[in-house]
């Protein structure tokens, strides 16, 4: 445990450190090092506890009632710091590299990035209520802090707001979780609360309040909304970090606060299902609408979320029938999932950042052939949209791949709830990875491919050394992962025991269903990628000898072709929106074209989210006019507030001396 | 050390009453005084090194340095009087006499009177207390301001005498407001508040408000 204590403490020196350096270039250079060398150091129990010896827990007083310093790492936090460990570093480099160009003072936005690590990594070894909430609550504003590094645009602002208090609704669930749970233990220690004993009905209250607390941070469908503004918003490797990591503790946290509530409902695992179907479906199909690059990869992460929860929902289910398969294959492709979500859609954002770094533009209708001038990005996102598709042999593959199997599992086990769950979880699986193998088409495709669609585009160059190196290396772990998955599978072992609470025997035995499957999976893929090398050496050896000669993308025939003639984001996705209007409420504008030779015509399309359009926005405005009055009291003159403070000492006062009788 | 503490009382009425800055000033020194002689007068039979101290420390801070510093700010800004108080000089007076009644029945009620504590010196550092955030309250000038600030925590070291005569708590808890008070006065040396916050510094404050920041939001996409 002090090793990890002191990585944390090294991520926090140097950010301070990065502070004081403020303009000077080193400033990010020692930040990034504290980085590397902070996980580093925490990264040697984490190994551990996952090959089996867990540290001893460090137990420090703390002068806060109710508080204890307790911090200790098991299966589930270690593997969940996993992510953290793997994509911090990344990201801190590609950082150095993606701000170098900014003329204001970095040091800011340095501190509160190794702030962010540093607190997600104690939220993990959190074990008591208060220490965890306090941790929450850092990390949630050091990531508020980082999504408004661009102050000047009131775009940036207004995404802050949004997120600062989506984050806080999320709190206050937590914070009336941890009362209650606290309040029926005794004790806001972990070890205590799990010992509680809970009447059903208050167990279904703190399971609903940990979904709406720790959902809020994931991304569940509806408390979603701050995604897709806060993730384009913030710069890109903050991004990353964001959304391939820090909302994964939103993940952690309903794990923790399963393991805490002791055994669970059937009704509880059926929420879960149908949260993550509709996250799934919504959040996919809301990123098949976007032409902002980024804000359709936030929305790809409310669908990954879906996809982790469903996984979720299966083991609960699982745990209340008392059927192993659902559980441990359910659980452990969630929690598989978790990782590998982080490695693949940190590398969609880097990917997506080097391009709007090179191009100084999100829109992917202004975008277009960066694969000529990109080729190193192209590749590496090109590795990323088909692992998040669930392709094999990437990563993302492998942990679908279990959640299918444990709906196939249900459909041997043959009663009617087995096999509803089980249709439920293949069907909606099927349908979120055929609309997501769509939505990356396009991205992909009208990104990279075809001809630049404005001068933006034209002037696009690859990106550095620092930002195409973590790039790289994050491909390299979705193609790793996909070919080793037999041993991946073995990795989320201690992680699923936490959350299964069953012994380990029956464990290790569901565990091995999938391991033929996967090796023959893996030995498929090694034999594909031979395959491919092997026609990619040939082709490369083909036109030896013989004459070579260019011509333009999109050439069909025209004789004089426009980049305008191409599919834009927006019409190639139009056969699916279109499909999926009710949901999607899509708004036109434009002019209907009229006569044989139109003059001028425009048309654009707006896609509203549609849980804040027409849910939060409202309940807001209402709230607005509801506390229109209290606001008065804010008038800005200095002797109003010294009045305000002396009436309530002098209340105070008098109430506590009343007392005294 | 009755005497003592119904000087403190009486000479925050004149406070109350008072327009003149020049005058006030010098009794919240002659305050810092009586408050310097307080610790002697308390630990009569046997005066430690440390309560000499704490005395001599005391008579120098609030009853030298303070008032010279307040009065150096005075003459830069060729101010006299506190001119159309919140609360009228007459009725301010009145005023005292409520908090007065409101520090006896708070003494009384929290039973200071039967701990070692005088109960004639909690009396008057609760009025102390209060009379100073009264004055910060209805007051307009700057000046004024840490004055009663000065009052207030004159208060606040009378409790701290009054309870027990623990040397390093009470000569921290002096220092602290002290400095206080010496960095307010600096920044009004410094910066030339106009000695009235209610001019210099409202325009700023309101624009922090939540009414007009979306008025100033909507100025700046306008623009």
């Amino acid at each position: 445990m002090e090793l990890f204590i002191s990585g944390c403490i090294l991520l926090l020196c140097s950010g301070t450190a990065a502070v004081l350096l403020g303009r000077s270039r080193a400033a990010s250079w020692v930040a990034t090092l504290g980085v590397w060398a902070g996980c580093g150091l925490a990264l040697v129990p984490v190994i551990q506890t996952l090959a089996g010896r867990c540290p001893d827990p460090l137990r420090i007083a703390w002068s806060m009632p109710g508080g204890s310093l307790t911090l200790g790492l098991d299966g589930l936090s270690a593997f969940f710091c996993l992510p953290i460990l793997l994509i911090s570093p990344l990201a801190a480099l590609y950082g150095c590299e993606y701000l170098a160009h900014e003329k204001k003072s970095l040091g800011s936005a340095l501190f509160f990035c190794n702030v962010l690590i540093a607190s997600m990594l104690l939220l993990m070894a959190a074990r008591n209520g208060l220490l965890f909430l306090v941790v929450w609550e850092i990390m949630a504003v050091s990531s508020f802090f980082l999504v408004v590094f661009d102050d000047e645009h009131a775009s940036v602002r207004d995404a802050g707001w949004t997120y600062l208090i989506a984050t806080h609704i999320g709190t206050g669930g937590l914070l009336v979780f941890f009362a209650l749970l606290g309040r029926q233990a005794g004790s806001l220690d972990f070890e205590a609360m799990g010992t509680a004993k809970l009447a059903p009905a208050m167990a279904s209250i703190l399971f609903v309040l940990a979904v709406v607390g720790f959902g809020s941070k994931a991304g569940f469908i509806p408390m979603h909304v701050w995604l897709p503004e806060a993730h384009p918003a913030a710069p890109s490797h903050v991004s990353a970090l964001m959304s391939g990591v820090m909302i994964k503790t939103g993940i952690y946290g309903l794990l923790r606060a399963l393991t805490l509530l002791g055994a669970p409902h059937a009704t509880w695992g059926w929420a879960l299902v149908v949260i993550g179907l509709a996250s799934g479906l919504f959040g996919i199909i809301l990123a098949l609408a976007q032409n902002d690059i980024k804000r359709l990869l936030a929305y790809c992460s409310v669908e990954n979320i879906g996809v982790i929860t469903l996984g979720i929902g299966a083991g609960v289910l699982g745990r209340a029938w008392g059927q192993n398969g659902f559980v441990v294959l359910g659980f452990g492709g969630a929690i598989l999932h978790v990782l590998n979500h982080a490695v693949f859609k940190s590398l969609s954002f880097f990917g997506a950042g080097a391009i709007a770094h090179a191009t100084g533009t999100r829109d992917m209708n202004q975008l277009g052939g960066l694969f000529k001038s990109m080729r190193w990005t192209g590749l590496a996102f090109l590795v990323a949209c088909a692992a998040i598709c669930g392709l094999p042999p990437f990563n993302g593959f492998v942990s679908e791949f279990l959640i299918y199997l444990a709906g196939f599992g249900g459909v041997q086990a043959g009663a009617t709830e087995t096999v509803v769950l089980a249709i439920l979880l293949t069907g909606g699986l099927a349908l979120i990875g055929g609309l997501a193998a769509a939505c990356f088409t396009k991205a992909f495709g009208v990104l990279f491919l075809g001809e630049p669609r404005s001068d933006l585009a034209n002037g696009a160059h690859e990106a550095g050394a620092a930002m195409r190196w973590p790039m790289a290396a994050l491909a390299v772990a979705c193609l790793g992962i996909g070919l080793f998955a037999p041993l991946a599978v073995r990795l989320v072992a201690p992680a699923v025991q936490i959350v299964a609470g069953s012994d380990a025997g029956s464990l290790g035995k569901a565990l091995s269903v999938p391991i033929p499957f996967l090796s023959a999976i893996a030995w498929a893929s090694f034999s594909l990628l031979a395959m491919a090398a092997g026609l990619f050496f040939i082709r490369r050896r083909l036109p030896r000898g013989r004459e070579e000669a260019m011509t333009g993308t999109w050439d069909c025939g025209y004789a004089r072709p426009t980049a305008r003639m191409q599919y834009t984001a927006t019409s190639f996705a139009q056969p699916l929106t279109h499909l999926f209007r009710f949901i999607l409420g899509e708004r036109k504008l434009g002019s209907v074209l009229q006569g044989l030779f139109p003059r001028g015509a425009r048309f654009e399309t707006h896609t509203p989210d549609a849980a804040r359009e027409w849910f939060f926005a409202p309940a807001f405005r209402a709230i607005d006019r509801g506390v229109a009055p209290i606001r008065r009291m804010q008038h800005g003159r200095v002797h109003g507030y010294l009045l305000y403070i002396a009436i309530v000492l002098i209340l105070l006062l008098i109430w506590k001396a009343g007392g005294q009788s | 050390m009755d005497i003592l503490s119904v000087l403190l009382i009486l000479s925050c009425l004149f406070l109350l009453g008072s327009s003149r800055l020049h005058v006030a000033i010098r009794v919240v020194a002659a305050q810092g005084f009586l408050l310097g002689i307080l610790p002697v007068v308390r630990s009569m039979p046997d005066i430690t090194a440390g309560i000499w101290i704490l005395s001599v420390s005391t008579i120098v801070s609030k009853g030298l340095v303070l008032p010279w510093l307040m009065r150096v700010c005075l003459r830069n800004s060729e101010i006299r009087r506190e001119i159309e108080p919140f609360v009228g000089f007459g009725a301010s007076l009145l005023c005292g006499t409520g908090l007065l009644a409101l520090a006896v029945w708070v003494t009384i009620r929290m039973r200071l009177t039967q701990s070692e504590a005088p109960a004639v010196l909690m009396i008057s550092s609760f009025f102390l207390v209060f009379v100073g955030l009264f004055i910060m309250v209805t007051r307009r000038k700057a000046i004024t301001q840490s004055l009663a600030y000065l009052v207030l925590e004159n208060g606040v070291y009378g409790v701290g005498v009054g309870m027990s005569l623990d040397f390093p708590f009470v000569v921290e808890l002096g220092i602290l407001l002290d400095v206080f008070v010496g960095v307010f006065l600096m920044g009004n040396l410094l910066f030339h508040l106009d000695l009235e916050f209610e001019h210099m510094d409202v325009d700023k404050l309101t624009e922090l408000s939540d009414l007009s920041e979306s008025a100033a939001t909507a100025g700046e996409e306008n623009a």
